[in-house]
C-alpha cells in the first residue's frame, strides 16, 4: 500500500473516531433522539474489511452499531448524521434513525436492531449474488453477541450447504451488552464454532488495521472465488458503553486502559510515523482538518436539513406507485355476484 | 376454461411466474424432490432445478429471512410455509424485517417476497397444527394478506402476488387444497386488494374469508329454501380491508353475519365489525353477530374438535338471529 492510502486510511479512521464523538455530543444536546451505540475503538474493523472489498458492487450490512459500516461502504457522512438527527434528507430520510442507515446506490442494505437477524439476510444477498451469477459477494458485520441467536445457527448450515459467497465478520468486542463473553457464551473463541457448519474460519487482532486487511484480504479472495462463506474473527473493544444509556459499570477501569493503549488510530499513527509516512505535526494537521469537515459539512448540513412532512407519515408503508394489475381492486365486471 | 384443484391452480402459477422471470425462486421445506406438502410444487424441481426449486432444511426463521434478504437484491422469492402454526418461528423476519425494512428505510429498499401457508383447520390435527393466525398478520402495516377462497383466487391471487412490490402472505387452507373450480385457459391475474359479492342478495349479509366462504354460501342455500335472499361477501384480503365494498353491502341488506375460522378475541370480526360502525353504523337494523372457533387451543378428540370449529349451520343460525327468526 503506497504512502497517500496509507495517509488515507488514517484519515478515514479519524473521522470515523470523530463522527461518532461528534453525534455523542449532539446526543447530549438533545439533538439526536433515540437509541445511539458508538463505533469508537472498532474502526479498524470496519475500516480495514471494507478496504479489501469493493465497495458499492459487494452488499454490505450489518447490526444497529452502523455509522461508520455505511460510511465506509459509501454512504455519505452528511446524510448519515442527518438521519441520526431524524432529517428528510438522512439515509433513511428520518425514518430509520441511527440503528437503521440504508443506501441502497451503495449496496449498504441496512443497519437493524434484532439482534442476529441481518446474518439470514446476508445470505439471501448471497444468494441473489450466486443467482444473478455477479462476482459480488456479501459481508455481514455482527457482533460476537449475535452469535447466540438460533438465526446464527440456521444461517451458518443454510450458507455453507449452498456455498453461498458471504464472508461473516464477528466483532468481538467481548462484550453481548453488558454480559462478558465468558458468562453467556460456552465457547469463547468464536472462530471454532464453524467447525459445526464446515465453514472455514480464523481469529485476529482487529486493533491493527494492515492485520485486519491482510485477514479480510484473504477471506474475501476465498468467498469471491466461489468457494462458500467464510467466517472471520476480530478481537476488538467498545471504548464506550453499548449505548448511551449503559453505565458501563460492568467493566474494569484497568481492562479499559489496557485496550486504550491498543487504540487502533494510534497503532496505525505510531506505524506511519515510524515509516516515515507522517509527523506529529501532519496528525494534528490531519485532525484539524477532520474537525473541520465535520464541522462545516456533515453537522451543518445535518442541522440546515429539514424535517419529514407530518403529512407524509403513511409514506413508503407499502410500494407508493402500485400497479394496478397486481393490486385492484376488483372491477365490477370480475365480482362473481 | 378448465376445472383444476387448488393445488393445481397454485403450482399452475409457480409455473407460470418461473418461466416468467428468472428472478423468481420457490423455497421451502420439502417443495423440491419431495413435491410439496400439498403437491403445490409438484414436478416444478424437475422442470426448473434445484437453484430455483430450493429445499430448505427446517429452519424457518431464518430462510424465510434468506428469502428477504434475496428479495432485497433483486429476487422473487415464493416462500413455503408447512403450517401457519411454524410461521410463527418466522415472525422476526417476517414481522421485525419484511414488513419494516420499506418503512425504516425511507422507501429506498422494498421486499417483494411471498409467503404462502395453509392457515386453517383440518382433521384432527391437534391444537399446533390447526392454529388460525390470520389476525395476527391483519395487523401488521407493511404487509399484504390475502385469503384465496377457491381455484381461481389461489391462481390469480399468488401471481399477482408475485408482482407485486410488497410482501404478501397468501394463507391458504388445508380443507381446500382438493377443492375444484373454474381457471381461465389464457394467463389471469386477480387482484391483491377488493372484496368480492359472491352471491347478491337483499336480506342479509353473510361475510366471510378463505373457508369460511364456503359455510356463509351453504348457509345462503339453506336461507333461500326458507325465503331468504342472503348476500355472501368473500372479504378476499384481510389487509387491507375494502371498505367501500362492506359498507355499499351493509347498506343494501342493513343485517350482517361475520364468520371466521379464527378465535373471536381481536379478530378479523371485530375488525369488520369496527368497520362497519365507522362507515355506516345508522344502515344497521339489527345487531351484527359473529360466528367464530371457541377460545381454546384446537383440540384432537373429533368430537371436541367439530365443536370448536364453526360450521354452517353456524352461520345459519346467526343469520336467523339477526334477521329475528329465533
Amino acid at each position: 500500500m503506497n504512502a497517500s492510502d496509507q495517509k488515507r486510511l488514517l484519515r478515514e479512521m479519524i473521522f470515523y473516531r470523530r463522527f461518532e464523538e461528534r453525534s455523542f455530543e449532539a446526543y447530549m444536546e438533545r439533538k439526536i433522539g433515540g437509541f445511539l451505540h458508538l463505533y469508537s475503538g472498532q474502526e479498524a474493523v470496519a475500516t480495514g474489511v471494507l478496504e479489501a472489498a469493493r465497495c458499492g458492487h459487494d452488499y454490505v450490512i450489518t447490526g444497529y452499531r452502523d455509522h461508520v459500516h455505511a460510511i465506509k461502504a459509501g454512504a455519505p457522512a452528511r446524510e448519515v448524521m442527518a438521519e441520526l438527527y431524524g432529517k428528510v434528507t438522512g439515509s433513511s430520510r428520518g425514518r430509520g434513525g441511527s440503528m437503521h442507515i440504508f443506501d441502497p446506490t451503495v449496496n449498504f442494505m441496512g443497519g437493524y436492531a434484532l439482534v442476529g437477524q441481518p446474518f439470514p439476510l446476508a445470505a439471501g444477498l448471497a444468494l441473489a449474488c450466486k443467482h444473478k451469477g455477479t462476482d459480488q459477494i456479501a459481508i455481514c458485520f455482527l457482533g460476537d453477541g449475535a452469535n447466540n441467536q438460533g438465526t446464527f445457527h440456521e444461517t451458518m448450515n443454510m450458507a455453507s450447504l449452498w456455498k453461498l459467497p458471504v464472508l461473516f465478520v464477528c466483532e468481538n468486542n467481548l462484550y453481548a451488552i453488558g454480559t462478558r463473553i465468558d458468562r453467556s457464551t460456552a465457547v469463547t473463541d468464536q472462530y471454532k464454532r464453524m467447525c459445526a457448519y464446515n465453514i472455514p474460519s480464523s481469529q485476529h487482532d482487529g486493533q491493527d488495521i494492515d492485520a485486519v486487511m491482510a485477514a479480510a484480504g484473504d477471506a474475501i479472495a476465498h468467498v469471491r472465488g466461489g468457494k462458500g462463506p467464510y467466517f472471520i474473527e476480530f478481537m476488538t473493544y467498545r471504548q464506550r458503553g453499548h449505548s448511551m444509556s449503559d453505565s458501563n459499570a460492568y467493566r474494569s477501569k484497568e481492562e479499559e486502559r489496557q485496550w486504550l493503549e491498543r487504540d487502533p488510530i494510534r497503532i496505525y499513527g505510531e506505524r506511519l510515523k515510524k515509516a516515515g509516512v507522517m509527523t506529529d505535526k501532519d496528525i494534528a494537521a490531519m485532525e484539524k482538518s477532520v474537525l473541520e469537515e465535520i464541522e462545516n459539512d456533515v453537522v451543518r448540513f445535518a442541522e440546515e436539513s429539514p424535517e419529514p412532512r407530518v403529512e407524509d407519515l403513511n409514506k413508503y408503508c407499502l410500494d407508493d406507485q402500485p400497479d394496478p394489475r397486481w393490486i385492484g381492486p376488483l372491477a365490477q365486471g370480475e365480482q362473481h355476484g | 376454461m378448465a376445472e383444476i384443484a387448488y393445488w393445481e391452480a397454485i403450482r399452475r402459477a409457480h409455473d407460470e411466474e418461473l418461466a416468467h422471470d428468472r428472478m423468481v425462486v420457490a423455497m421451502g421445506e420439502d417443495i423440491g424432490v419431495a413435491g410439496g406438502t400439498y403437491k403445490a410444487t409438484s414436478g416444478l424441481y424437475q422442470k426448473y432445478g434445484a437453484d430455483r426449486i430450493i429445499d430448505t432444511p427446517i429452519s424457518e426463521n431464518s430462510y424465510t429471512g434468506i428469502g428477504i434478504g434475496a428479495s432485497m437484491a433483486g429476487l422473487r422469492p415464493i416462500i413455503e410455509i408447512m403450517s401457519i402454526n411454524f410461521a410463527l418461528l418466522a415472525l422476526d423476519t417476517l414481522i421485525n424485517a419484511a414488513a419494516k425494512i420499506r418503512y425504516m428505510s425511507g422507501g429506498r429498499v422494498s421486499c417483494p417476497i411471498v409467503m404462502r401457508t395453509p392457515g386453517g383447520t383440518a382433521h384432527q390435527l391437534a391444537a399446533q397444527h390447526s392454529a388460525r393466525l390470520a389476525r395476527m398478520f391483519m395487523s401488521t402495516p407493511g404487509l399484504r394478506v390475502v385469503t384465496p377462497r377457491g381455484p381461481l383466487d389461489a391462481y390469480g391471487m399468488l401471481k399477482s402476488a408475485v408482482r407485486c412490490n410488497d410482501p404478501v402472505i397468501i394463507i391458504e387452507h388445508e380443507s381446500m387444497y382438493n377443492m375444484r373450480g373454474e381457471v381461465p385457459d389464457e394467463e389471469t391475474f386477480r387482484p391483491l386488494e377488493g372484496a368480492e359479492i359472491v352471491r347478491a342478495g337483499t336480506d342479509v349479509t353473510l361475510i366471510g374469508y378463505n373457508y369460511s366462504v364456503h359455510l356463509c354460501l351453504a348457509a345462503a342455500e339453506k336461507l333461500a329454501a326458507m325465503g331468504v335472499s342472503a348476500e355472501v361477501l368473500d372479504l378476499r384480503a384481510l389487509r387491507p380491508i375494502d371498505r367501500d365494498t362492506i359498507r355499499r353491502s351493509v347498506e343494501k341488506t342493513h343485517k350482517v353475519v361475520i364468520a371466521e375460522e379464527d378465535e373471536a378475541t381481536v379478530g378479523v370480526g371485530s375488525e369488520i365489525i369496527s368497520v362497519i360502525v365507522e362507515e355506516c353504523f345508522f344502515a344497521l337494523d339489527a345487531q351484527p353477530v359473529r360466528v367464530h372457533a371457541a377460545d381454546v387451543p384446537v383440540p384432537y378428540n373429533r368430537q371436541l374438535e367439530k365443536a370448536a370449529i364453526p360450521n354452517a349451520d353456524d352461520v345459519l343460525a346467526a343469520a336467523l338471529k339477526v334477521l329475528g327468526r329465533v
